[in-house]
């Protein structure tokens, strides 16, 4: 156990400075009997302070058991096999959330690291009001009066641009939008003033003006209070949106990981480019006379959790495979400046 | 009554004429569908775009008298759809066929693929014994899966193959015209693009006519040849895609496609991020019902409903001020 | 439901052994079965041979369960109550399942059907079982018929009910949606779509009714309004037993046991034939 007293820890200086969190081949399976369900199979992200990193990929692909592993709130039978999630506290020191102890793993919820989920509904409690809730999270943290924290409440949400806010308090989440509430959920999140926030799908269930709103705030809050976002989303167009880093991820792996820039102009591992040539490009996929172009899918399916194939995981749907890409599964490598990729053949793209 | 403009190519195999639907729930009627008018044309692919709740849905089953429409009609093939009774729809419901959004509750969990779309043929009696077979095993080859397949139950079935097995199902009595409801948006991305492309082939190959459903702008602007904008039950603006997603003129299709993310992050452009919600139907605003969330709305736009008015021959907008808005872009642009 | 299968239908003695529960569930209640059918071969005494020197004795070896108050064996009369007892169960069931489903499916699928049968089904739910059973035989004239048509008629707004509140449901569904697309007409889709969805709640219902309607007739033979006091069921038993509980246990014990043992048995076949008729649980296929 790496129980960090009071002397400074020594994982301290694995980190570098401007990272806030590192997760280093995070390994999470979900073991049930004989089988292991290998949700989340060699994870490895960095989120950097004050930006945010899209985590994109397809469904079931450990997105969020990614997220639920680094809150370590993770469902039974779910476990932490193997790896690190190192993170920077606000006063400098680094701990490892996989092996930190229950007790002090709840101090950092929701002080440290807040996270919204995809469905604001089932997030919030339908029977209190939204202003119970977000004065209940203060003063669990912080020893505030009832008065103190419901101007607090009022303050946050308002940060969230809910109008009339102090007749909002009193309101319960099923008196306001889905919109409203993901406002609300995000206003929780951030009353404990976090350093970094975990975003599940926050807009997958919102509507594209909706989203749009929502994108627009995350992005003005990221800015004025520089705290740091990891972005979990299967939509490429909103990580161009939001993200400063994107992390690619497929069948439980970190694929790939780069500026989003970097990771759009050249994709560097064949996964992410058959991605981008999934979406529908009105100026690539017509000819010259404006009839359609057939898409280009990426073949097959995902593999299943519970059978992955030996080597590289998309090596059954991938154009470049070769031999050796069967028997043995590729490393994370640099394949450019601040550029990961977990393929033998990035050169060649 | 107002007409809308006909797309191009002339021979239309749907003429929807001010379909209204209202819902009469326990808090008072609500307008899922306002007064809407379109056409499609043979052989053409329109979508139908809007937020959640737009109507998008009830307007395409109501042209499959899967609800009861309030009032309109709906001409299919020179024979109004909303008249004709019970009976004489059923041979009309083989014409027609669906297509829906969720691959999970879309197929009974207690038949086998089969049957579910063995059922379909029985229905209509178009084939028995080995012949019936032979045509299952065909419309799976077709769809992209195996023969071997019409054994299995649904549950043993990817999401995306679900989605080929509704398909299957729908084409299994050769309709004209298929509503597909938002048939790719539980999909993921890399499936999707299979299923667009299997959409497209058999577009093409079967010349159908299709009602395309959607919320995804990417989407609609590939694969369809004409667009319908709806807002709160009402139609916003019509026309060929290429010239709404080209020259949008309502205010509302504008914020729409300004918004919708794009997977390139060197496009910067100029978002219109329209404040607040969208209403509730129960209550809709009067006048123009975008008028709450329109930046350029006037007082003008209380009054009355806007008339549609053609901007090209099949492009239309329901908006008071799109003629001086347009102005007011050119001379910025000049300016 | 002509659901015609491509894939050869596997023999279902291997589907039901291959579920252990479904198998012992069975075979227990196959053999209380066995036993009341065969009580002339079986049973040592005749259900209602006087010995008035022998009563109230307890188990022994002349006397596996022991006699009662008028010295009648209760093993023999057991074993001769089980053919009413559970002739009632399931005739009752059976009647309570017809009327109730149709009723039920009816109600889900036309709206002005469901004001008429739904008022109806909360006004008879409104009033205890036992009233309602007792005020129907007494109309019907007390007979083993009357009092199976009364407890079908008694138990069937159960059905109803949960059939109704499903149907509701799964009408909406897309794949019900479909069917209405394809034209297929409306007591197909009820059948094939919607009842073939709700086996699983009208088993377990069933499963219930059975052993309820098992326990009611003994209730009606007690108050007099039920089937013939001369022909013993588990019901009537347990019933002149009571008075004699602390005394003689064993007049309550066996045919209660009887009872228990019938309903947990069903109980296991209700849950197999669930598991067996739901694809999605069978995965050995
Ligand atoms: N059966 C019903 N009873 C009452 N109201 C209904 C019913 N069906 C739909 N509505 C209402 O009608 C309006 C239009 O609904 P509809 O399902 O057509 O929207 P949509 O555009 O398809 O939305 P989505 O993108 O969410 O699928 C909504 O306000 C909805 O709540
Ligand atoms: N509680 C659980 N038990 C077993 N498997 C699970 C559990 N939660 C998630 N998984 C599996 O882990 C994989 C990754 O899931 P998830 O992280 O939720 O994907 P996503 O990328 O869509 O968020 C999936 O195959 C899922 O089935
Ligand atoms: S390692 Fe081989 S199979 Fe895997 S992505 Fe690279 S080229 Fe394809
Ligand atoms: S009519 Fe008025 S409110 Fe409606 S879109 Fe035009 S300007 Fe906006
Ligand atoms: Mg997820
Ligand atoms: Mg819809």
């Amino acid at each position: 156990m790496a129980a960090v007293l009071s002397a400074p820890s020594p994982l301290t200086a694995t980190l570098p400075e401007d990272v806030v969190l590192r997760a280093e081949d995070l390994h999470t399976h979900f073991i049930v009997g004989e089988r292991a369900a290998k949700s989340v199979d060699g994870v490895t992200l960095t989120v950097r302070r004050g930006e945010t990193l899209a985590v994109v990929g397809e469904s079931g692909s450990g997105k969020s058991v990614t997220s639920l592993s680094i809150m370590r709130l993770l469902a039974h039978p779910g476990r932490i096999v193997r790896g690190k999630i190192l993170y920077r506290m606000r006063d400098g020191t680094v701990v490892d959330l996989a092996t930190l102890p229950e007790k002090r793993m709840r101090a950092i919820r929701g002080k440290e690291i807040a996270m919204i989920f995809q469905e604001p509904m089932t997030s919030l409690n339908p029977l209190y009001t939204v202003g119970d809730q977000i004065m209940e999270m203060i003063r669990l943290h912080e020893p505030v009066s009832r008065h103190e924290a419901r101007q607090r409440a009022r303050q946050m949400l308002e940060l969230v641009e809910i109008p009339a806010a102090e007749k909002r308090l009193d309101q319960y989440p099923h008196e306001m939008s889905g919109g409203m509430r993901q406002r609300v959920m995000i206003a929780l999140a951030l009353s404990c003033n976090p350093a970094l926030l975990i975003a599940d799908e926050p807009t997958t269930a919102l509507d594209v003006t909706i989203q749009a709103q929502i994108l627009d705030l995350m992005r003005r809050l990221q800015r004025d209070i520089g705290m740091s976002i990891l972005f979990i989303t299967h939509n490429l167009g909103v990580v161009a949106e939001i993200a400063h880093e994107v992390a690619v991820m497929y069948a439980g792996r970190v694929v790939e990981q780069a500026p989003v820039e970097a990771l759009f102009a050249r994709p560097r591992h064949p996964y992410t480019k058959g991605l981008l040539a999934c979406i529908p490009n009105p100026e690539r996929d017509r000819a010259a006379d404006g009839a359609r172009l057939m898409l280009n899918p990426i073949p097959g399916n995902v593999p299943s959790v519970l059978n992955l194939p030996p080597g590289c995981t998309y090596a059954p749907r991938c154009p470049l495979v070769e031999p050796r890409c069967e028997g043995e599964a590729p490393g994370l490598v640099p394949a450019g400046p601040g550029h990961l990729s977990r393929c033998f053949r990035h050169e060649l793209l | 009554m107002n007409h809308s403009p006909s797309p191009q190519g002339g021979d239309v195999l749907l003429s929807v004429r001010n379909l209204s639907k209202r819902f009469h729930t326990a808090s008072g009627p609500v307008k899922a569908v306002e007064d809407v008018s379109f056409d499609v044309g043979r052989g053409r692919i329109v979508g139908i775009v809007g937020e959640s709740g737009s109507g998008k849905t009830t307007a395409g089953r109501c042209i499959l008298r899967l609800v009861e429409p309030s009032e309109g009609e709906a001409v299919f093939d020179g024979v109004d759809l909303f008249k004709l009774p019970e009976k004489a729809l059923r041979a009309y419901r083989r014409r027609m066929q669906i297509i829906f959004q969720d691959p999970y509750s879309s197929l009974n969990p207690r038949m086998r693929v089969g049957d579910i779309i063995g059922e379909a043929i029985d229905t209509h009696g178009l084939a028995k014994g080995a012949a019936r077979q032979a045509r299952i095993a065909d419309l799976l080859a077709r769809v992209g899966l195996s023969p071997e397949h019409a054994r299995r139950y649904p549950h043993e079935f990817s999401g995306g193959q679900r989605q080929r097995i509704g398909i299957a199902r729908a084409l299994a009595v050769e309709p004209e015209l298929i509503v597909a409801d938002e048939p790719v948006s539980a999909l993921d991305v890399s499936v999707q693009a299979q299923v667009l492309n299997l959409i497209q082939e058999l577009q093409k190959e079967l010349g159908l006519t299709m009602l395309f459903i959607s919320h995804d702008l990417t989407v609609v602007e590939y694969l369809c040849d004409d667009i319908v904008v709806l807002y709160l039950g009402r139609i916003m603006e019509q026309g060929p895609s290429r010239e709404v997603y080209a020259n949008p003129r309502h205010p509302y299709t504008k914020a729409l496609l300004s918004t919708a993310p794009i997977p390139d992050p060197t496009v910067r452009r100029e978002r219109v991020i329209l404040q607040g919600d969208i209403p509730s139907p129960l209550d809709p605003p009067s006048g123009c019902v975008f008028r709450t969330r329109c930046p350029f709305a006037i007082e003008a736009c209380a009054k009355a409903v806007p008339p549609r008015e053609s901007v090209s021959p099949s492009h239309s907008v329901a908006c008071i001020r799109q003629a001086e808005l347009a102005t007011l872009a050119t001379q910025k642009v000049t300016a | 439901m002509a659901a015609v299968s491509i894939a050869p239908a596997p023999r279902i003695t291997t589907l039901i052994l291959q579920r252990k529960t479904l198998a012992i569930g069975l075979a227990v209640i196959l053999a209380i079965a066995l036993f009341a059918l065969l009580a002339p071969l079986i049973a040592p005494y005749a259900p209602n041979k006087l010995s008035i020197v022998n009563r109230l004795k307890p188990p022994s070896g002349t006397y596996f369960f022991g006699t009662d108050e008028f010295g009648r064996d209760i093993f023999s009369r057991t074993i001769y109550a089980g053919r009413l007892s559970l002739t009632v169960g399931a005739a009752a069931t059976v009647f309570a399942g017809v009327i109730g489903i149709t009723l039920g499916l009816v109600a889900g699928f036309f709206r002005r059907a469901d004001t008429v049968i739904a008022r109806i089904v909360d006004a008879m739910m409104a009033f205890p079982d036992i009233l309602l059973a007792i005020a129907l035989v007494a109309a019907l004239g007390p007979s083993l018929a009357t009092v199976i048509v009364a407890l079908g008629i008694v138990y069937a707004p159960r059905l109803a009910r949960i059939v109704r509140a499903s149907t509701l449901v799964i009408r909406e569904l897309p794949y019900v949606e479909a069917a209405r697309a394809l034209g297929v007409p409306t007591w197909r889709i009820m059948t094939r779509h919607v009842l073939r969805n709700l086996v699983s709640p009208i088993l377990v219902q069933a499963t219930f009714i059975f052993a309820y309607a098992m326990l009611a007739e003994a209730s009606l033979s007690f108050l007099g309004v039920g089937v013939s006091p001369e022909i013993p069921t588990w019901g009537t038993m347990i019933a002149s037993g009571r008075q004699y509980v602390g005394q003689a246990d064993w007049m309550t014990i066996f045919p209660g046991v009887a009872i228990i043992l019938s309903v947990l048995s069903l109980q296991l076949v209700g849950d197999g034939l669930r598991d067996l008729l739901d694809p999605r649980l069978r995965k050995d296929l």
